[in-house]
Formats: structure tokens, C-alpha cells, sequence
């Protein structure tokens, strides 16, 4: 059997990120397996500008950030398959994949770094009711068809869910010449971001209507119109609020989940809250060897973090295959509390992490001129103000390794959201 | 000299069953059918299941067929090559005064001759099948019925009718029949056709088609149920299909494993008028989970991949109409086909062929080939034999449908085969491309190309289900003035 | 005296800040929360930009368009005149990251550049 280094499941911008790293660190033999046919994942299809600020301190389109990423892959001649889609990995990391020149082959590999990315919930996992016509596209699906294809998916469109990727498509199916008509959002906040829903919604006069929800789908063969309604603290729509949108078009940008059937297939644990793996301070599964990184994950809100994480997951990789001996320590839980949802890292073991590791973490809800506390046990060391935080933006915290060395004892680090 | 000699009107699971049997003799067979594909109707939205046959009342029709079709389901099966299971079924009831009730579907079911039917006590119940509710009392088991994939069947119905040379006329739409002295005019949208005999297995619709040449009026009541599909990661939460006795508070819905892998609950029942009424609606879907949570436990709803509702024809008598009609020589019923009616669908065929076979005297034809292959599913092979197919045809070795692991391959061979797929509904009955967790999103536009391209159109072109289903309106910037 | 309302989009805040002007020329902010946020506003009530981002058709490439974007911002009146200055545009293969696709793009001194590389087929 054909044997590699490290096996990169995917070639978004983790996967190149994580390569590059694992090179970087000194391990020569690795390789990408992508399934699409180019390089880059999902950035290709985000044409919009607003990437790389904190990574290239410039302003980049997604097709370039990824760019820059590829280049630096193939400066590095770092091998890559394209069109190859991984079937299956074991346990002991052995990765079936098939593409259409080698059909079926396996790869032993020493390590594996999970870069799969996520896809977009579908409109079945909402339980719209409704017809099932033709025109109820995910975003994703939309922007692949606008951006990469040149087609139109609908002329007067209604949109779910105000996530980034709903406002973006807002801006581009009214550049390309539809009608965006409505976007609607189930909670009482935007998930996107500010900058989104001024010049994606308020620029082109696309009203933005929180706490409304689709109840009906319209039309048999083609939609024929949407029925929002405004909903209730529970989430439920309240009778008497439906407004009815005549259009041909439903967009859906209602959630991302995390990909990990692979995962799942190989044993690893998997958060029910992320969706994505269980992972420790080295972004190392509950398997040895296999690492996580990007949106399989977690979801990311900027790619920067993404490339961020994926660099950290390719080095560890890195020095677990050199042998760099993981020694032994003892394992602290991080447990999110008040108002955090979930950390990544779920564990830290002191003596193997890097001298500051970046904590990420979601809030549950919209937060003003609040604190992120950070207590080792019981003992609260971190108290820092923030003046707003949401849902829909990741935050972070570093930890130091030398703050921690000096605190041999602790069991627990928590992190939690405290009004003062 | 007419067209045809007989027309069958109507190519869901019912009108291609018996075009299959009647492709045995030599007959001048067409199917007219108004959607753009087999499967369009009834067949296309229901539990999936082959029942075992103890439900409807002894010495009726639907009893007979559904015994019948149930017996002879695996050698067809293995005939046109889709897959079916004789999962078992299990009714549930929850408390002792319900004990008559489930003895008396056992002594129906022993009297309609269903094979192997047993009362099970709580522990035996919870024994074979750990996830249902704790508060079963006892159950009637049995073990031959089934689950079956309803699109590959109807689909390897018209593939292996057609093989045999049935003609097959899709967006053709009955619009007005005429007797004549001796057979028939059907008149379509597509032009008249002259016919001896006309069999109608138009489910939902089979009361218009009746009632254009009989005077003895039926009526088919569109009896909508809605569904909830599960992700198959939640398949394997039971493993035969859990039906509740039905009782003075109500009808419970079914939970059941699919011949796929997902799991399935539903349907509700709700009499509706529109014969095109198949939308699904918040309080059908929200008594759908609260139902199957009386019968099941735990069941993970976060799960839900998709949610849809089908429309079953229901005739006031619930009993299936088969027969020549009484005051119309020549038409041939085969309507009120509503549940059991995918259990009965091989009985039927029989039953309508063999009438048909008596009263022209049709004679067997020495070439039928009464076995179809199915699409090739690649992930059946050994590596060894997938690596020989994809190196000689490399399509095989392109994912296209990455949840439920389609390939390029096999959407072409839905594409060109026989009555083939020709929109992106078309495709996903066949192969189940953009049937999985992601419902389409990734593969869709994918799927499109493959279509546009090996059916030599232009992509705008390609709909979801034919008709005004169209997926493109138009090229980006066109309508900027 | 004009005054204008507006969104923040410094950050997740959003404050909603309201801009004073008299013959175009700003008076007072306020609203805000930051420094940030008074830069912004000021720029936004005068002179709005934005980076506009679309897709031109390819003949003979690897793929049927490619994506273009302003090489810098240009005036927001602008966006839709600028989209349909593209509606005609057609460019040959190869494209590599950067090149121009069309310079001074209605006359507002920017280049459209394309954003991604496309091959020869």
C-alpha cells in the first residue's frame, strides 16, 4: 500500500493552510486530497471582496485569497490530487479515495488532517411547509450558479436567513439583475455582519425583516410566492402576521454544518454542539494522529481564522509524525459556561501546548458591554470587557503557557460571559 | 386498423405493473401519462413498505392483492433487480382493553392467509426491537413484511414493459374518451388515439377518466399524508416497521426503516380536494413527530433530511376497483389503488393481464425477457471490479452526489437508459443523487450539466421535474437595461 | 442644515450615528461609539465608495466566466452603471490573476481587474 506522511482531506483554504504548515515544519511527504477540480474550496465561488484584512492586510476577493494560498502550494510542490474524492478512512488511518485516472487506491497514512469544510442546512432540515418546487436554491447553490456559471437561478427572489452568505447573494442576484424583494431572518439579530447589511440590504433599499420566518412555499412546478410571518419568543409563528411575496425564488442561508461523515466513519468524537470534532490543544481528535482544522471544525465567520487554525493543526501534525514526543500531563477540561455555547480546544494538557494558544468560542446570544471571564477553577484570571458580542462572531482568548505552568493543580479552565 | 390495442392510462406503480404483465403476450400496449416520467404521482410519495397483508377486511380485494403481491414481491424483486427486504412489522398497542383488537387483526390476517403472524408480549416486543416506547403492552409481529424502494420499482416496472415493447407517451394528458361502437378514442394533448380496450390506473385522477365513458359515477377522495425523512445516520433506530393500533383516540403515523438506509415517519391523513394538493403543511408535519414520539423513543428529529406529502386514491368503499366497468365494454377499472396498493401493485398486474388474456384471448410471446438490470451501483463491487469499470469508463471514477455517493457514471446510465431521466427529479429517482443530507445543494448544478450535456441541451433548459419546473431563468446582466 | 442617519459598519455594534452637514460640509457626528466610527460616517454621508465586485463571460477557457472586481473603490452611484459596462464584455483565455479587463470603467479612473486565473482549453 501506498504510504504518506500526512494525508490532507480536503483543499479549501484549511487544507492548503495546513499543508503549507505541515511543509513548512519540515515534513516533505504530504499530500491534499481535493474533490473538486480546482484548488481553493468554497473561495471560489466568493467573489466578493472582504478577505485576508487580517491575515494580508489588504482587502481580498475569495478566488484571490485562495490564490495566494495555492501559489505558496505550488512553491512548495506540495502534491495534490484533484477530483478525488476520499470514500472512506480507518481508524488507523488508512484512506480509501477514487478518482477517474487511478480509480480506488488506499494510502497509509501517518497522520490525517480533516479539512473537509461544511455544507449548507437544506430547506428539509426546517421543516418548511409548503410545495417542493423548483426554485428553492441553498445560497451556496445559488452563488456557484451566478458566480462560476454566469446563470441567473431566478429573477424575483425572496431570501431566508441573514447569515453572511444570504446578504452577499442579496447584493449579487440584484447586481446581475434580479429583485430581491425580502430577507428575512428567524431571530431578532442579523448573524451577518454589519458591514453586510449596509452594503449588501441598505444600499440597494432590500428591507431586512427580523424575527420572520417562511410558512408557506407557493407554487407547484416553479415557486409562485413565499408567506413569511413574524414569529414569537419561541421561535413559532404568530397567526395574523403573514405576509405574502409573490417571486420565483427562495434562497435558504439557514446554517452551516460541519461535514464529518468521514469523521464519524473513522471513530472520531464529534460535539453535538459544533458538529465538528472533540479536539485538544494540539487540534488533535480523540484519535492520535488525526487532526481538525476549518469548518469541519467549527463554523468560521472569516477565513483568516480558518487559515489561522489550519496553520497550528499542520504543524502539530507535523511534529507528531517527526516523533516530537507528546509527553505526559495532566489533561484540563475547558468547559464553556454562561453564555459561551462551546470552546475549541475542548482540552488543554499544559506541557504540550504552544507557548499561546488561541481559545474560540461563541456566544449564545447579543451582548453589550459585557465581560469574557476566564477562571482556572475557581479562580477567575481573565476579565475583559467587550462591547458588543453576537452570535454570529466568533471571539477568542489567549491563553499563556507560562501563566498556566503556574498552576499545576487546576482541573478546569471555564470560560463564561458575565454582565460585570 | 386502431393505434393500439390497448391503452393504459396512467404510469405509476399500478398502470406499469400491468404493462409489464401484459408485455408477456403479444398485445399493441401504450402507456399515456400525463407527467413527464413514471412515478409522478401516488407511487413517488408514500411509506415504501409491502405490507404483510392482515389489515384489510377478509375477502376483499385489497386483502387478496396485498397477500398476493406481498408473496410474489422478492422473485420480482430479484427479476428487475431493486432491492427489497422483508424487514417485519410490528403493531404496537399500549394498553390491555386494546388486546381485542390487535387478536382481532390477527385472526383477519390468519384468515387472509398472511403467513406467520404472531402476538408478541412487551419483552418479546422489546427484545427484537429496543427504541419503541416503553409503554407497549403487546404486538402483532409480522415477520414477511416489507420495505422496498417504491421509485426503482415503478421505474424497473416501465423499463422491463418497455424492453418488451410497450410504447410509453409521457406529457400526454387524457383530456376526453369516446366509445365507439367497437373500442375507443383516448384524445389528448398530444393528438387522439384509437384503442380497443382502455385500462384506467390514473390513481387520484381515476374517477375523471371513469366517469368521461360510465354512467355509474366513483368518486377518489385525494387523501393527502405527510412524511419525514431522517438522515440515515438515524436508519438504524428500528429495524422493522412500527405501526400503532389504531384505537378510538386515533391512528397513530408509522416509523420505518427505508430499503436505504434513512428513516422514515409518517403519514397523516387528511381528505382534501385538490388532486394536485401535495404540499406539506406545519401542523401535518407537527403531528407527524408528535405521533411516532407515542410509538418510538428518542427518536433523533434533528435529523430530518426532507419532509414531503403524497396523496393517496381514496375511493368511498376503500376497496380497490379491478374490473371491466359494468355499462362500458372495453374499460377496464383499476382505480381506488390507494394503500395496500404498492404491496398489491404485482397481484394487480396479474390480475388485470390475466382478465385482459381472457378476453382477447392474448398468447404468450416465446421472446419476453423478464429480467431488467438496474443502474450499476459501484459500491457493490470489489475494489478489484471497480478499478476494471472505472478504467474503462472513467465516469465511474468522478463523485458526483457526495452523500449518498453517486457517480458520474451512473447518472448517465439514468440519463440514456430506456425511458430515461430527464430532469433533475428524473435523476434522483433513479440513482438517489440529491436524495441525501444535503438534499441537491452540492450536486444540483452538477447534475444539471450532466443532463444538459448528454442530452444535448442547452442547461437553461433542464427543470426539476419537467413541465414549468425550469431551474435557470437567464444569464446573468441580461435584464440590465 | 441637512442631516443624514447611518449604519455603522466598523463593527458588530452597528451604532446607528447621525451625521449633521451644511452646504456638504459635516458638522457634527454623533451616535458613535469610537473614533472609527466618526471617519467612517463622515466619508459615507460625503463621497460612499464601493469595491464592486461581478463576473465577465470567457471564450475558449477553462471556465465559462470570471470573476472581476474594481481595483478600488469607486463612487456607490456608480455600481450599477459600472455592472452594465460589463454586460457586453467578452475575454479570451488565458486570463491570469490581475490582468485588465477593462480600464476606466465609466470613466471613473479605476480598472476593472479579473480575480482569478483561467486556462486555455
Amino acid at each position: 500500500m501506498r504510504t504518506c506522511d500526512i494525508v490532507i482531506i480536503g483543499g479549501g483554504p484549511a487544507g492548503l493552510a495546513a499543508a503549507i504548515s505541515a511543509k513548512e515544519n519540515g515534513i516533505d511527504d504530504v499530500l491534499i486530497l481535493e474533490r473538486d477540480k480546482e484548488l481553493g474550496g468554497i473561495l471560489n465561488q466568493c467573489i466578493h471582496n472582504g478577505f485576508g484584512l487580517h491575515t494580508f492586510k489588504e482587502e481580498l476577493t475569495g478566488p484571490e485569497y485562495a490564490s495566494r494560498f495555492i501559489a505558496k502550494t505550488e512553491e512548495l510542490k506540495i502534491p495534490y490530487k484533484l477530483q478525488t474524492m476520499v470514500l472512506d478512512i480507518t481508524a488507523d488511518k488508512i484512506v480509501t479515495a477514487m478518482n477517474k485516472e487511478e480509480g480506488l487506491f488506499q494510502i497509509q497514512a501517518k497522520a490525517v488532517i480533516l479539512a473537509m469544510g461544511c455544507r449548507e442546512r437544506s430547506r428539509g432540515a426546517l421543516n418548511i411547509p409548503g410545495y417542493r418546487p423548483a426554485g428553492v436554491y441553498s445560497a451556496g447553490t445559488a452563488q456557484r450558479l451566478v458566480n462560476m456559471e454566469g446563470f441567473l437561478p431566478g429573477r424575483e427572489v425572496v431570501i431566508l436567513g441573514s447569515g453572511d452568505i444570504g446578504l452577499i447573494m442579496a447584493r449579487r442576484m440584484t447586481l446581475e439583475g434580479a429583485k430581491v424583494k425580502v430577507v428575512a431572518e428567524l431571530m431578532p439579530y442579523s448573524g451577518g455582519l454589519k458591514r453586510n447589511i449596509v452594503q449588501c440590504l441598505d444600499d440597494f433599499g432590500i428591507p431586512l425583516k427580523l424575527s420572520y420566518t417562511v410558512v408557506d412555499i407557493k407554487g407547484r412546478e416553479r415557486v409562485e410566492g413565499i408567506t413569511l410571518a413574524q414569529v414569537d419568543g419561541a421561535n413559532k409563528p404568530i397567526p395574523g402576521t403573514e405576509e405574502f411575496y409573490s417571486c420565483d425564488t427562495l434562497l435558504l442561508s439557514v446554517g452551516l454544518i460541519p461535514e464529518n461523515e468521514l469523521s464519524r466513519g473513522m471513530g472520531v468524537e464529534i460535539s453535538p454542539i459544533t458538529n465538528g470534532p472533540v479536539v485538544n490543544e494540539s487540534l488533535e481528535t480523540n484519535i492520535e494522529g488525526v487532526f481538525a482544522c476549518g469548518n469541519v471544525l467549527h463554523v468560521h465567520d472569516l477565513v483568516d481564522y480558518v487559515s489561522e487554525e489550519a496553520k497550528a493543526a499542520g504543524k502539530n501534525a507535523a511534529a507528531y509524525v517527526k516523533h516530537i514526543s507528546k509527553k505526559e500531563g495532566t489533561i484540563i477540561q475547558v468547559v464553556p459556561n454562561d453564555g459561551v455555547r462551546y470552546t475549541v480546544p475542548s482540552t488543554i494538557c499544559v506541557v504540550n501546548m504552544s507557548e499561546e494558544l488561541i481559545v474560540r468560542f461563541r456566544v449564545g446570544a447579543v451582548y453589550r458591554n459585557a465581560f469574557i471571564s476566564v477562571y482556572y477553577d475557581n479562580e477567575r484570571v481573565i476579565h475583559r470587557k467587550r462591547l458588543v458580542m453576537a452570535p454570529g462572531e466568533m471571539e477568542e482568548v489567549k491563553l499563556k503557557k507560562e501563566q498556566l505552568e503556574q498552576y499545576p493543580d487546576i482541573q478546569k479552565i471555564m470560560f463564561q460571559i458575565e454582565e460585570k | 386498423m386502431r393505434d393500439y390495442e390497448i391503452i393504459i392510462i396512467g404510469a405509476g406503480v399500478s398502470g406499469t405493473a400491468i404493462a409489464r404483465e401484459l408485455s408477456k403476450y403479444s398485445v399493441k400496449c401504450c402507456v399515456l401519462e400525463k407527467e413527464e416520467d413514471v412515478c409522478c404521482g401516488t407511487s413517488k410519495a408514500n411509506s415504501a413498505i409491502i405490507h404483510a397483508g392482515y389489515d384489510a377486511s377478509n375477502g376483499s380485494m385489497m386483502a387478496r392483492m396485498n397477500v398476493e403481491g406481498n408473496a410474489m414481491m422478492e422473485a420480482l424483486a430479484k427479476d428487475l433487480d431493486i432491492p427489497f427486504k422483508r424487514n417485519g412489522s410490528l403493531v404496537l398497542c399500549f394498553r390491555e382493553e386494546d388486546m381485542p383488537g390487535l387478536l382481532r387483526l390477527y385472526d383477519n390476517g390468519v384468515a387472509n392467509g398472511v403467513p406467520k403472524l404472531q402476538i408478541l408480549n412487551k419483552d418479546e416486543v422489546k427484545k427484537i426491537e429496543p427504541n419503541v416506547s416503553d409503554d407497549v403492552y403487546a404486538a402483532l409481529y409480522a415477520p414477511t413484511a416489507g420495505i422496498v424502494c417504491p421509485f426503482h420499482l415503478n421505474i424497473a416496472l416501465a423499463e422491463n414493459a418497455c424492453e418488451n415493447g410497450v410504447e410509453f407517451k409521457f406529457n400526454t394528458k387524457v383530456e376526453g374518451i369516446q366509445k365507439l361502437e367497437k373500442g375507443f378514442i383516448v384524445k389528448t394533448n398530444q393528438g387522439e388515439f384509437t384503442t380497443d380496450y382502455v385500462i384506467n390506473a390514473a390513481g387520484v385522477y381515476a374517477d375523471e377518466i371513469h366517469n368521461m365513458v360510465s354512467e355509474k359515477k366513483i368518486h377518489i377522495t385525494p387523501r393527502r399524508g405527510e412524511y419525514l425523512l431522517l438522515d440515515k445516520t438515524a436508519g438504524n433506530h428500528v429495524s422493522n416497521t412500527i405501526f400503532t393500533l389504531p384505537t378510538k383516540y386515533g391512528k397513530g403515523v408509522l416509523v420505518t426503516p427505508t430499503i436505504h438506509g434513512n428513516l422514515l415517519v409518517g403519514p397523516t391523513a387528511l381528505d382534501i380536494v385538490d388532486k394536485e394538493g401535495t404540499c406539506t403543511s406545519a401542523a401535518g408535519l407537527d403531528e407527524v413527530m408528535t405521533k411516532a414520539g407515542i410509538s418510538v423513543k428518542n427518536l433523533p428529529m434533528g435529523q430530518v433530511i426532507t419532509s414531503f406529502a403524497g396523496l393517496r386514491a381514496h375511493e368511498e368503499n376503500h376497496e380497490f376497483i379491478l374490473g371491466e366497468v359494468e355499462d362500458v365494454t372495453g374499460f377496464i377499472d383499476c382505480a381506488g389503488i390507494e394503500s395496500p396498493g404498492l404491496s398489491g401493485c404485482p397481484a394487480i398486474g396479474k390480475y388485470i393481464a390475466d382478465l385482459m388474456k381472457g378476453k382477447m384471448g392474448l398468447e404468450a410471446k416465446k421472446d419476453f425477457i423478464s429480467t431488467r438490470k438496474g443502474i450499476l451501483n459501484p459500491a457493490k463491487l470489489s475494489i478489484e471490479e471497480r478499478n476494471k469499470l472505472i478504467q474503462e469508463q472513467p465516469a465511474y471514477g468522478n463523485m458526483i452526489c457526495r452523500c449518498e455517493m453517486i457517480t458520474e457514471g451512473e447518472i448517465i446510465d439514468a440519463v440514456n437508459r430506456p425511458l430515461g431521466a430527464k430532469s433533475l427529479d428524473g435523476v434522483k429517482r433513479r440513482t438517489r443523487a440529491g436524495m441525501g443530507r444535503c438534499q441537491g445543494g452540492f450536486c444540483s448544478p452538477r447534475v444539471m450539466e450532466i443532463i444538459a450535456r448528454e442530452q444535448d441541451m442547452n442547461i437553461t433548459e433542464v427543470t426539476k421535474s419537467g413541465g414549468e419546473s425550469g431551474l435557470i431563468v437567464g444569464v446573468n446582466k441580461e435584464n440590465l437595461a | 442644515m441637512e442631516q443624514k442617519k447611518l449604519t455603522c459598519i466598523c463593527c458588530p455594534l452597528g451604532c446607528q450615528i447621525i451625521v449633521e452637514l451644511e452646504n456638504g460640509e459635516v458638522i457634527s457626528v454623533s451616535g458613535n461609539t469610537c473614533k472609527r466610527g466618526e471617519d467612517y460616517a463622515g466619508k459615507e454621508v460625503i463621497a460612499p465608495t464601493r469595491i464592486v465586485t461581478s463576473t465577465v463571460k470567457v471564450i475558449g477557457g477553462s471556465a465559462p466566466t470570471v470573476s472581476v472586481k474594481t481595483k478600488a473603490d469607486i463612487s456607490k452611484n456608480k455600481i450599477f452603471d459600472c455592472i452594465r459596462a460589463l454586460k457586453e464584455v467578452e475575454v479570451q483565455a488565458p486570463i491570469k490573476i490581475g490582468d485588465i479587463i477593462l480600464s476606466n470603467v465609466v470613466d471613473t479612473g479605476v480598472d476593472i481587474v479579473a480575480t482569478k486565473g483561467v486556462e486555455v482549453i
